[in-house]
């Protein structure tokens, strides 16, 4: 067995990992989104995805979606972090399947195919409310609205399909009912 | 009308008004407005570093000794990048310093112009928070803020930028109005209940500890006067991080030492075997921890902290109290007197068996090294230094490294605020800048920067600084001319393969010493060591202390890597340790 050489302590067990979605209100203002990420990249977070725009113009507040795993602890450590950074309003987390929270994700689907390679595209696509966007002799353009495991599942099947690009917005959340959270 | 100011004369109104009272700086090209402007204030006085980064510590020494936040003045590029380790090191000791730059005029911002370079990019994860104004309007609202959140909550290091244009540009300036609501960053909302719960938990524990660190001093002089009183009437052992050292007697029968790596044996196997650990104001470093899957494992965990994001982060606690540590110590205390009454007179029979475990630890004299008539034994000139130095109101820092260790070994504090050591960063060359800002802060006192030869090269040139302010700080060289602490690893775990741990070709510090225009003193046999430090006392200049010691003495005891608190490494006066030494070594 080797012997750690070390003067550092060895790695703990590893916990669980679950996905996580952080929304974050923050000041609209410069840098602000590399505070956040350089957040998560110095102290080695994970991010899967990042949603970002302003979402009130008057008082200048954006608002950031991350699609984050991390153990429990890792989660919390995430969430107190950002609550230090100055510019940040409030944090909100979410996890993965929670059934008081929508998740939805946009994408935009290029398929280069014959017209019924393209019709069964959208008949593949029937429950993501495919919207067709441009349509070409060869090809179409497409978007659809789901959750990201689906459009990751969707990326797979389409591939046979004539599917050659897509665009993805990243994960945005909402909580269902009356409720805002505060 | 009311007048208009340049952004250079915004500046200083800005730090007359927070009460500022020196800065510590370096001119240059993009601050040459703010530096013209510097005759017109005369409450504010600056001071000449030789290098940003002595700037930056000398802030932070400064800072550390008087409680009030370190400022200080960097020209843009190199004079920004210059002081990030200042910056990083006030960071992760959390000190309060608001370090202002100049940037190149916002038309040139991103042309690649002569000496730029993107300062609140760089410094954006080593400060709470940072600025690069580009309107002058918001100049004063930003300097204030940037006091603000350097001082609130956890403290830290802040960073304005501000363009050279900018520097020149009119404005009306308005003075700060007290606000009334904070950053919203500080959380001091611990609700009584929490507290009552502490106490029926203090009431129940047969073997509790207090564990105390960085954010008692940092919470303020009265932080440390309501700990005393808590200890006291508790009946508690307490130990103390390498930061808390001072915030409780060093030579009270109730204190066991510091602990962590190289803490006592009484601290740490204290800390493994409890069952109530209060943890206040410290962070659960990997230093002290140890192994963390076997950190007192028997334990309830308390754990006070004014930053939320420092609870569960390396381990999990069972009671968190978010809240400043003076606050809540001191509600501690008026729900014991009130409430348990009994609790204060029946307490200390109820743990009479843990301390007398604990004299078990104790006799152990974890901390006794074999002294020698011929060399100079490290540990023997900081006793010797401690016992000469210890009627007067002394003021420490140090380098980093061995003579780091055994000055928090052997060098008992009795205040806050008179030990200052770059403990999170660990930053070699730390010390002696940090005495020009302790003396400048307290002038008629003594300061002794205790350092390593190697670390204090590092930043030398300070020593040019001390003499042009007549500031008679004391650097006491440990001088074993090895990186010692690397040396000892190197012995210990990498089969004494001392690779570039030597340094050759040392200067002659005593020389040295007089080419800067102040004193050099060398002890070399410790017979003569207590005259030597003597004379060094009394000398009203700067003066550099060669003091020649055992060139190959390790620091224990030690807590060897990926090891729990209760196995540690003692030093060779330990028969246990005899045993296992050759075999013991390489197990580390």
């Amino acid at each position: 067995m080797t012997k750690s050489k070390s003067a550092y302590s060895d790695p703990g067990k590893k916990g669980k990992l679950d996905t996580h979605i952080i929304v974050v209100w923050v000041d609209n203002e410069a840098g602000v989104l590399a505070r956040v990420v350089g957040l998560f990249s110095g102290r080695g977070y994970n991010i899967e995805s990042l949603a970002v725009a302003e979402v009130d113009l008057k008082k200048g507040i954006s608002r950031i979606t991350i699609v984050t795993t991390g153990t429990p602890q890792v989660i919390e450590q995430i969430k107190l972090q950002l609550g230090k950074l100055v510019p940040v309003h409030k944090v909100a987390n979410f996890m993965r399947g929670d059934k008081k929270i929508i998740f939805k994700e946009m994408a935009l689907l290029k398929i280069v195919a014959d017209s019924s390679k393209r019709n069964k595209v959208i008949k593949i696509c029937k429950k993501f409310n495919p919207v067709v966007l441009d349509k070409t002799q060869k090809s179409v353009v497409l978007q659809i609205t789901a959750l990201r495991r689906e459009i990751d599942m969707m990326m797979g099947d389409l591939k046979k399909f004539g599917l050659v690009s897509v665009s993805r917005t990243g994960a945005v959340a909402m909580t269902r009912g009356s409720e805002v959270f505060k | 009308m009311s007048k208009l100011y340049t952004g250079a004369e915004i500046v200083f109104k800005c730090m007359e008004d927070q009460k500022v009272e020196f800065i510590f700086g370096y001119p240059g090209g993009a601050v040459l407005p703010i530096y013209d402007e510097l005759k017109n204030h005369e409450s504010i006085k600056h001071i000449l570093a030789r290098h940003e980064q002595g700037a930056g510590h000398a802030a932070e020494g400064y800072a550390r000794s008087c409680g009030k936040a370190g400022v200080v003045l960097v020209t843009s590029g190199p004079g920004a990048t210059n002081v990030v380790t200042a910056l990083t090191d006030a960071y992760m000791d959390s000190i309060p310093l608001v370090c202002i730059s100049g940037q190149v005029p916002t038309h040139l911002i991103g042309t690649d112009a002569f000496q730029e370079c993107d300062t609140t990019g760089i410094t954006r994860p080593c400060t709470k928070h940072n600025w690069l104004v580009k309107d002058v309007k918001d100049l004063a609202k930003t300097i204030h803020k940037a006091f603000e959140v350097a001082t609130t909550g956890r403290p830290g290091p802040v960073l304005v930028d501000i363009p050279k244009d900018i520097q020149f540009q009119k404005t009306k300036y308005t003075n700060i109005k007290k606000q009334k609501k904070l950053n919203g960053k500080t959380n001091n909302k611990f609700s009584q209940k929490d507290i009552e719960k502490l106490v029926e938990m203090m009431g129940k524990a047969k073997q509790p500890i207090f564990y105390t660190g960085g954010g008692v001093i940092n919470s303020g002089p009265k932080a440390s006067e309501h700990l005393r009183e808590l200890v006291s009437i508790t009946g508690f052992p307490i130990t103390s991080t390498l930061q808390g050292l001072g915030s409780f007697p060093g030579d009270d029968i109730q204190f066991l030492g510091m602990l962590g790596m190289h803490g006592t044996y009484e601290a740490n196997n204290a800390m493994h075997d409890c069952d109530l650990m209060i943890n206040i104001g410290a962070r659960f470093d990997d230093r002290i921890t140890g192994k963390i899957d076997e950190f007192s494992p028997k334990s309830k965990k308390v754990h006070i902290d004014i930053d939320p994001s420092s609870i569960n982060k390396n381990v999990k606690v069972d009671l968190p109290i978010v809240g400043d540590v003076s606050d809540v110590i001191s509600s501690l205390i008026k729900t014991i007197k009130k409430n348990k009454l009994n609790f204060i007179k029946s307490n200390k029979e109820n743990i009479s068996k843990w301390w007398e475990q604990i004299a078990k630890w104790r006799s152990v004299n974890s901390l006794s090294f074999i002294n020698s008539d011929k060399t100079i034994k490290p540990q023997y000139a900081i006793q010797r230094l401690y016992e000469l130095t210890k009627n007067k109101d002394t003021f420490i820092t140090t380098e980093v490294g061995q003579h780091q260790m055994w000055a928090a070994q052997h060098y008992k504090f009795n205040k806050p605020n008179r030990w200052m050591t770059s403990g999170g960063l660990g930053t070699m060359g730390y010390g002696l800048p940090a005495a020009v800002g302790v003396q400048i802060a307290h002038p008629n006192k003594l300061v002794v920067d205790i350092a390593g030869e190697a670390s204090v090269l590092m930043t030398m040139q300070e020593m040019s600084t001390a003499v042009q302010y007549n500031l008679p700080i004391k650097i006491f060289i440990l001088n074993n001319e090895y990186m010692g602490m690397v040396r000892q690893w190197q012995e210990l775990l990498h089969e004494k393969n001392y690779s570039e741990s030597y340094t050759a070709a040392l200067p002659d510090f005593v020389k040295l010493a007089e080419a800067y225009g102040c004193v050099g003193i060398r002890a070399k046999t410790p017979d003569e060591l207590d005259q030597k430090i003597q004379e060094m006392i009394n000398v009203k200049k700067p003066v550099i202390f060669d003091c020649l010691v055992d060139k190959e003495e390790n620091c224990f005891p030690m807590i060897p890597s990926g090891k729990p608190h209760n196995q540690m490494l003692l030093g060779p006066n330990d028969q246990k340790e005899n045993k296992i030494t050759g075999k013991g070594k390489t197990l580390v």
